[in-house]
């Protein structure tokens, strides 16, 4: 894309994609978390992200490895299986003017992190939340998790026969306030998305259906990049245009729906089904149910709201980060005390 | 109350069938919670406090709304004990319900005061009994019927004022700090307590011993519980997030804690200079706790055993990637839901070592409220410096009840904030390696997240790691990294509260306490020097690890008695395996694990039967 430099091989912040990269992954060849590790290195780099703003926040898993494989100049915490929410909360209060991007799988999500990631969703943290959305636990070696279709099937020939967790249709009736689903194998899909996420105000959720291809590749699975690429159903075409670049793309009503991001970006939703209003929440979950029952994986972003108060705005925190808040604003005077103990006298 | 004690309860009748009791006695106020009865016991807890008479009070509640039993009980001590007395000579019964038990509890020659109609004199002839119409003189005061409950309970605050000779000026001095700013508030509880005083004036004539008389005792001292004064201890230590999830007895610390923020720490622009956070549960508490320490703030939790229990995987996270956070832990009796209004010390060996693997955690044990304040304060600077989860242990009993203290004073030295490398340091050492034991003292230098510096960033994990943060499953650089987490524990040793000798003379006999086990254990020494001639030494615990003073202490001494609140001799097994051998059966064990405060004589008839005495 083009940058507002000279140079093609930096970004606007005047850094190489290689001051992006981390170090060499170690999960297995074609897994489609190292897919996404890609597109979060370009969606950063073309963003111009500060490294050392971004902190890198997981939980336990293959997916929550992944953080140590990009951007080996942001600080980044792999916590406990399930937690990574809670975590990620607490840095975020410490200090809000970090950029947040949690990794998690679907086992750490939707099974032992289903009670934090509800009520992370709630409170609409500034935060990007990825689900890399295998339908396996690949570490423990390829037991179903719950976003597991009804019906799929292992690679034993064991069939799923409870219903798969929408973590799309959660998020949005909880409270995320910019809610999409795309694929590891789709590359523009996913980096747009990713882009628009960056410069979002508010808590992102965005699960990324990437293949196991040791465990949940097969004929039978519905994770797989076969029946992905059969049953990819997006819902609208994402363009995105940031901030710093100009824009020059005509207003073509009715068929697009153009979102003004809360740092003077844009994003242009190009509905490919009649009437996709992404902004009506009920609606979209219906959308999300319908599709289940069509055996259809909808793409795309699902479901925005840009005004949104978020947890730091409703908390009233000062701009500061209270990290690092100078003892003369934490520490109250000496005063202070004294009256306090006059008053217990 | 604990039927337990009543076949105990009769020093105090048998002495004072003709003699004054004068500022040394208990008084206990049976009602159902609910009913307001809070306030008038804090009342008159305050009124003998103006008397300059020494004071502590306690509530004994149920696990409950509305409805079931309450007592609390006052205990006026000329000679500054503040522990539980097993025995309450002056019963103020209001409860229907226990009343019958309550009276029957008392001891010879001691004093019912209750409504009329229950007619309480009909189950002892041996004591003295003022009934009152309370009923009658609430609605004659108080015309609004939904109020007389609660103004009901007042009533007998003038009733114990006049037959205690307390001076009703000083009550009324009391009500109006109350209620400083709601004068028909005051209002009404004053001419509440005047019906009272004046009905007790124009019908009964004193039969009984008890008075509280004048003292000049508690001249300059305050009034507050160890939650409260744990959340004020927090705040003066610039605490900025707060992560919780409400649980009795904790849940009072945090409210305390709050309304201080909310109070002192606003921008003049209206702003926070805090964040609380009401988690999901004790799990998402803890661990927002630790990604604001990891992510430089001073954050904070307090919760109780279950969710101790609840906090274990993150504190073992905690120890091994050296994560920042205070958690206070308010213990109330186990296991498992157990009873959550009453106290115990039933903690601390599993929060010692709280979380799989070779974990184990640097604990504060604050003895009286002026040290929850200064522990709740200190704990801060020692979780940044030492880099781990630091553990406020308190209890119900000093947590929820008040107590005397003399004011508490403000922290002059500077906030610690630990070892934390800024950009300018990286520029000057073209780098670091987080967990290298670069100074000697098993404490690593880290970097907070937002440190603009191309070499600021490091991995943190709970998996195996080396010193430069990278993962690792090579056998040296595990064990490396562990034996640096076991030198810097050790180190810690010199770092926490130190001991206090309370007593440390000539005698071959020590004891060992910690918590409020101290505030009986100072009477039992006493008692044991009157009632058997004897002198003992005493050291009064304050933190784990334990100090090298400690070792000491039991090296001194021939038997050494651990005095503690729980059943299985939690303290004293914490410490055996901190000993050589040969000082291990040293140690002798006395208990208390009923769910009511220790109480001094308690551990005196222990000791006498353990010694033969």
């Amino acid at each position: 894309m083009a940058t507002a430099t000279p140079n093609p091989k930096v970004n606007y912040i005047g850094l190489p994609i290689t001051d992006y990269r981390g170090g060499k992954s170690t999960l297995c060849a074609g897994c489609g978390h190292n897919a996404i590790s890609e597109r979060i290195i370009d969606a950063m780099f073309e963003m111009g992200v500060e490294p050392e703003r971004v902190i890198k926040m997981s939980g336990i898993g293959c997916s929550s490895k992944s953080p140590a494989y990009f951007m080996n100049r942001s600080h980044s915490f792999n916590s406990v299986h399930g937690r990574m929410p809670s975590v990620t909360t607490g840095a975020v209060l410490a200090n809000h003017s970090n950029m947040a991007l949690g990794v998690s799988g679907d086992g750490d999500t939707a099974s032992i992190g289903i009670g934090q990631f509800v009520h992370l969703m709630r409170r609409n943290l500034p935060m990007i939340y990825i689900i890399e959305d295998n339908g396996v636990y690949g570490l423990t070696k390829g037991q179903f998790s719950a976003t597991a279709d009804i019906g799929s099937k292992l690679k034993t020939g064991v069939i799923n026969d409870l219903p798969a967790i929408d973590t799309c249709a959660l998020a949005i009736q909880l409270g995320a306030t910019f809610v999409g689903r795309s694929f590891s194998g789709d590359k523009k899909q996913l980096l747009t998305m990713l882009k628009a996420a960056i410069a979002h105000k508010g808590t992102v959720m965005l699960d990324v259906i990437s293949p196991c291809v040791t465990f949940n590749d097969h004929e039978g699975s519905t994770k797989s990049y076969k029946f992905m690429q059969e049953y990819d159903e997006p819902i609208n075409e994402v363009g995105f245009i940031p901030s710093f670049q100009e824009i020059d793309v005509d207003y073509d009503s009715g068929q697009v729906y153009d979102v003004q991001m809360h740092d003077g970006s844009n994003l242009r939703l190009r509905k490919l089904r009649e009437d996709y209003d992404p902004t009506d929440k009920a609606n979209a979950v219906r959308t999300l149910m319908e599709a289940h029952e069509n055996n259809e994986v909808l793409t795309g972003v699902f479901y925005i709201n840009t005004q949104q108060p978020t947890f730091i705005d409703l908390l009233n925190l000062v701009d500061e980060p209270l990290a690092t808040l100078p003892e003369s604003l934490t520490r109250p005077p000496k005063s202070a005390l004294g009256a306090l103990m006059t008053n217990l006298q | 109350m604990a039927t337990g004690d009543l076949a105990l309860g009769q020093e105090q009748g048998q002495s004072s069938a003709r003699q004054r009791v004068v500022n040394d006695f208990s008084i206990i106020v049976a009602t159902v919670n609910g009913s307001g009865s809070q306030s008038a016991n804090s009342v008159l807890l305050k009124s003998i406090f103006g008397m300059g008479v020494p004071v502590s009070g306690k509530n004994l509640f149920p696990s409950n709304i509305a409805g079931l039993p309450t007592w609390y009980t006052i205990r006026a001590s000329k000679d500054g004990y503040v522990a539980r007395r097993r025995d309450c000579a002056v019963l103020v019964a209001l409860n229907p319900e226990t009343a019958r038990q309550d009276v029957l509890n008392l001891p010879v020659g001691g004093v019912a005061i209750y409504e009329e109609n229950l007619n309480l004199k009909q189950y002892r002839d041996d004591i003295v009994a003022y009934p009152v119409p309370f009923d009658k003189l609430t609605a004659s005061i108080c015309p609004e019927a939904k109020l007389r409950k609660l103004v009901k309970n007042m009533v007998y605050v003038g009733v114990v004022a006049q037959l205690l000779s307390i001076d009703l000026t000083v009550v009324e001095k009391g009500l109006r700090k109350q209620f400083a700013k709601k004068q028909k508030v005051f209002d009404l509880n004053f001419g509440a307590v005047k019906a009272g005083f004046d009905y007790a004036q124009q019908n009964f004539t004193k039969q009984d011993p008890y008075f509280i008389e004048p003292m000049k005792a508690t001249a300059g001292k305050i009034i507050i519980d160890g939650n409260a004064a744990c959340g004020m201890g927090a705040v003066f230590a610039g605490v900025t997030v707060v992560a919780w999830y409400p649980i009795t007895p904790s849940t009072s610390l945090v409210e305390a804690t709050t309304d201080l923020l909310k109070k002192l720490r606003v921008t003049p622009d209206g702003k926070a200079t805090f964040a609380v956070v009401q988690a999901e549960d004790e799990l998402a508490a803890i661990g927002m706790v630790l990604g604001a320490g990891w992510a430089g703030a001073r954050s904070m939790t307090a919760t109780s055993g279950p969710g101790i229990s609840l906090m274990a995987e993150f504190s073992g996270l905690g120890y091994f990637a050296e994560l920042p956070g205070v958690i206070f832990d308010v213990q109330r009796s186990g296991p498992s839901t157990g009873m959550p209004t009453r106290t115990s010390q039933a903690d601390i060996l599993s929060t010692a070592f709280l979380s799989h693997g070779d974990t184990k955690h640097v604990l504060l044990l604050p003895g009286n409220v002026k040290e929850c304040f200064e522990f709740g304060c200190e704990a801060f600077d020692l979780t940044e410096r030492l880099q781990t989860p630091v553990f406020v242990l308190t209890d119900l009993d000093l947590g929820m009840n008040n107590w005397m203290s003399d004011p508490f004073t403000y922290p002059e030295r500077p906030l610690d904030r630990g070892k934390v490398l800024t950009a300018e340091d990286l520029e000057r050492l073209g780098g670091f390696a987080r967990y290298r034991d670069v100074d000697g003292d098993g404490i690593g230098w880290r970097t907070l997240p937002g440190t603009k510096h191309p070499k600021a960033a490091y991995f943190t994990r709970g998996s195996g790691h080396n010193d430069a943060a990278g993962y690792t499953e090579k056998p040296d650089e595990y064990q490396a990294v562990m034996d640096r987490l076991a030198r810097k524990f050790e180190n810690a040793r010199a770092l926490v509260p130190a001991p206090v000798a309370v007593k440390n003379g000539s005698s071959k006999v020590g004891f060992l306490a910690y918590g409020t086990t101290d505030f009986a254990m100072r009477e039992s020494m006493d008692e044991i020097k009157k009632g058997y001639g004897r002198d003992v030494d005493y050291m009064r615990i304050r933190a784990y690890p334990f100090a090298q003073e400690i070792h000491d202490f039991i090296a001194s001494h021939e038997r050494v008695y651990v005095v503690e609140q729980d059943r299985d001799a939690q303290l004293a097994s914490l410490l055996k395996l901190d000993l050589p051998a040969e000082q291990a059966t040293k140690l002798r064990s006395i208990l208390h694990y009923n769910g009511l405060p220790i109480d001094a004589r308690s551990i005196t008839e222990e000791f006498a039967t353990k010694e033969g005495l």
